[in-house]
């Protein structure tokens, strides 16, 4: 929980990660690539005070990590959206065994998302079988730009994909997380199209889909489709730290997303340990829209209530406090008619 | 014989298709030699994994755009840093062209992704100047932009965009064209021109930020990078 101005803010951390990219666990020249650049990353956006040394960046462990988001970043509940990065990392980039283990210790804070790759096919469907009674799968993240042998990335409309993603239906995994983003190997296969997530929202209605990144580089394509799918949501992974290097640009980000989707479909992230949460929420609930911004609306306590934290809670059932919800919204005839 | 001036001013005109700016601008022009005819180039790119297909269309337009100067020998082009930059440098040296480059992985041509970015690069570029003329004329509603013709901007770095990006799609620039046109010069109904602002907007909007985190990233990946960039000069936010 976080209060300012005598207002209390339930917090939902909807995208974070327990990594390790050490040079042990590096498969390859692509593995200290990938974590060099997720270091960029933090060292571009992040206030001077918030950057970490590199040696601290590879690897958090659990301890650091439930200091870091509950004990000084007033989270109340982080959900983890692991990247397997096999072809990159010995062990996978997110570790699973760990990264379980806290949530299971953790279940008020914590909650384990899992991710699949159907280029597996048949073997992979069977382990996601498992995997979701295991974990008790709610959610799960999905890096469509992932190596897999020659193939540098998927869609989310390939047949394999469809069956995994009918599977994850019947087995009762409603909340699917897609990084579409920056980095990574956009070819003419192009990864970070979000065209596919268009079809599957439109075919699977009772699934929700969260595009990490909320569709940058490509924000148009994503309004595009997120204003036409209810069921598509944006997570702020990697836009909001702009907050502090760009406050404009943020401005503009947060404007449109409003504008296209609504407040009820954005949802707060870190990306730890690209950025710990602190800064983040303490900035974004200072944030306002510049006035010379006439094109949009102030941002109001209520949406900044929402995107924090209670738009995402809803999704994953997670209990509210009472007086950290927000006044129910009655429908203006029942209001009339009282 | 070719000049160190001539080198650079041909390389001001290699763009990066995604943030629509010069790649001497940005920055990403590590090193440029010449000695007598032949000209040596490194290119370097805000992370390793930046998009392949845009990383080689730059290091061949730079290739090609050197080449082109007359008097021009042996035109050398590295791409360094990248996670294909063995695959680049190997295709540029050859001249293998994209798809002789990438093999398999490159099903369409550059052209088709050139016309995809010049086509946006146009569509923010008429949003800035009708954003700007919106906030200097608060009289002005939304619906009134469909009759604005090119002849009502003001003169400046944004209206002078506008026509370079309209020229490169092949769209008219005469006084009497209207702005608010779609991908092919036409016009939108009166009543669909907010939605068409709008949706303009977002475009701008992902230019601008891809520009403002291409930039940072170049500078903290390379700190030197930083006294070779030049401010934006004719975006407005």
């Amino acid at each position: 929980m976080y209060t300012k101005d005598g207002e209390s803010y339930f917090i939902v951390d909807a995208h974070i990660a327990l990594w390790d990219a050490r040079p042990e666990n590096q498969r390859n020249i692509h593995g200290k690539q990938f974590i060099d650049c997720f270091y960029d990353y933090h060292r571009n956006l992040s206030p001077e005070s918030e950057v970490w040394p590199y040696e601290d960046y590879l690897y958090q462990g659990g301890a650091r990590l439930m200091k870091d988001l509950f004990e000084d970043g007033y989270v109340d509940h982080a959900i983890f959206q692991p990247a397997h990065l096999g072809a990159f990392y010995h062990n996978g980039f997110g570790q699973t065994e760990e990264a379980f283990a806290l949530a299971r210790a953790n279940p008020d804070k914590l909650t384990y998302n899992h991710c699949w790759d159907p280029r597996l096919e048949q073997a992979g469907l069977d382990q996601l079988r498992r995997d979701a009674e295991r974990f008790g799968l709610k959610g799960a993240k999905l890096y469509t730009a992932e190596w897999h042998g020659d193939s540098r990335g998927y869609k989310l409309d390939d047949p394999w994909s469809y069956r995994y993603l009918e599977a994850a239906q019947e087995l009762g995994i409603r909340n699917i997380h897609i990084h579409k983003g920056p980095t990574i190997r956009p070819l003419d296969r192009d990864a970070f199209d979000v065209a596919d997530v268009d079809k599957v929202a439109t075919d699977f209605p009772e699934m929700n889909f969260v595009v990490e990144h909320c569709g940058l580089p490509r924000l148009e394509d994503f309004c595009w489709i997120a204003t036409q799918e209810p069921n598509v949501h944006a997570g702020l992974a990697v836009a909001i730290p702009f907050i502090h290097t760009r406050p404009r640009y943020f401005a503009q980000i947060i404007g449109e997303l409003l504008y296209w989707l609504d407040e009820n479909r954005i949802q707060f992230s870190s990306d730890y340990a690209l950025w710990t949460p602190r800064w983040l929420i303490e900035r974004f609930v200072d944030f306002q829209i510049p006035e010379d911004m006439t094109e949009y609306a102030p941002l109001t306590t209520a949406q900044k209530k929402k995107i924090l934290g209670l738009n995402t809670a809803a999704m994953y059932d997670i209990e509210v406090p009472a007086e950290l919800r927000l006044p129910r919204e009655e429908p203006q005839a029942a209001a009339v008619a009282r | 014989m070719i000049t160190e001036a001539q080198a650079r001013s041909a390389l001001d005109a290699v763009i990066d298709p995604e943030l629509d700016e010069p790649i001497t601008d940005l920055g990403f022009v590590r090193s440029l030699e010449v000695s007598g005819a032949s000209v040596t180039v490194h290119l370097r790119l805000p992370t390793s994994f930046c998009s392949p297909n845009f990383a080689y269309l730059m290091a061949s337009d730079a290739k090609d755009a050197l080449s082109a100067l007359p008097g021009a020998g042996e035109v050398a082009v590295f791409l360094d840093d990248h996670h294909d930059s063995d695959l680049i440098n190997r295709g540029l040296a050859a001249d293998a062209g994209y798809r002789g480059t990438f093999g398999d992985e490159a099903e369409d041509s550059l052209a088709d992704l050139r016309a995809i970015f010049r086509r946006k690069a146009h569509t923010a570029a008429m949003e800035r100047v009708l954003t700007a003329l919106l906030r200097a004329n608060r009289e002005l509603r939304e619906e009134d932009l469909h009759d604005v013709v090119l002849g009502d901007l003001p003169p400046g770095a944004a209206t002078a965009a506008l026509l370079r990006r309209r020229e490169a799609l092949g769209l008219d620039t005469a006084p009497s064209a209207f702005v608010l046109v779609d991908d092919d010069g036409n016009r939108y109904p009166r009543s669909e021109v907010p939605l068409r602002l709008r949706f303009a907007r977002s475009i701008r909007i992902s230019i601008d930020g891809n520009s403002h985190f291409c930039r940072g990233l170049l500078r903290t990946r390379y700190p030197e990078s930083a006294a070779d960039q030049s401010p934006v000069k004719e975006k407005v936010s």
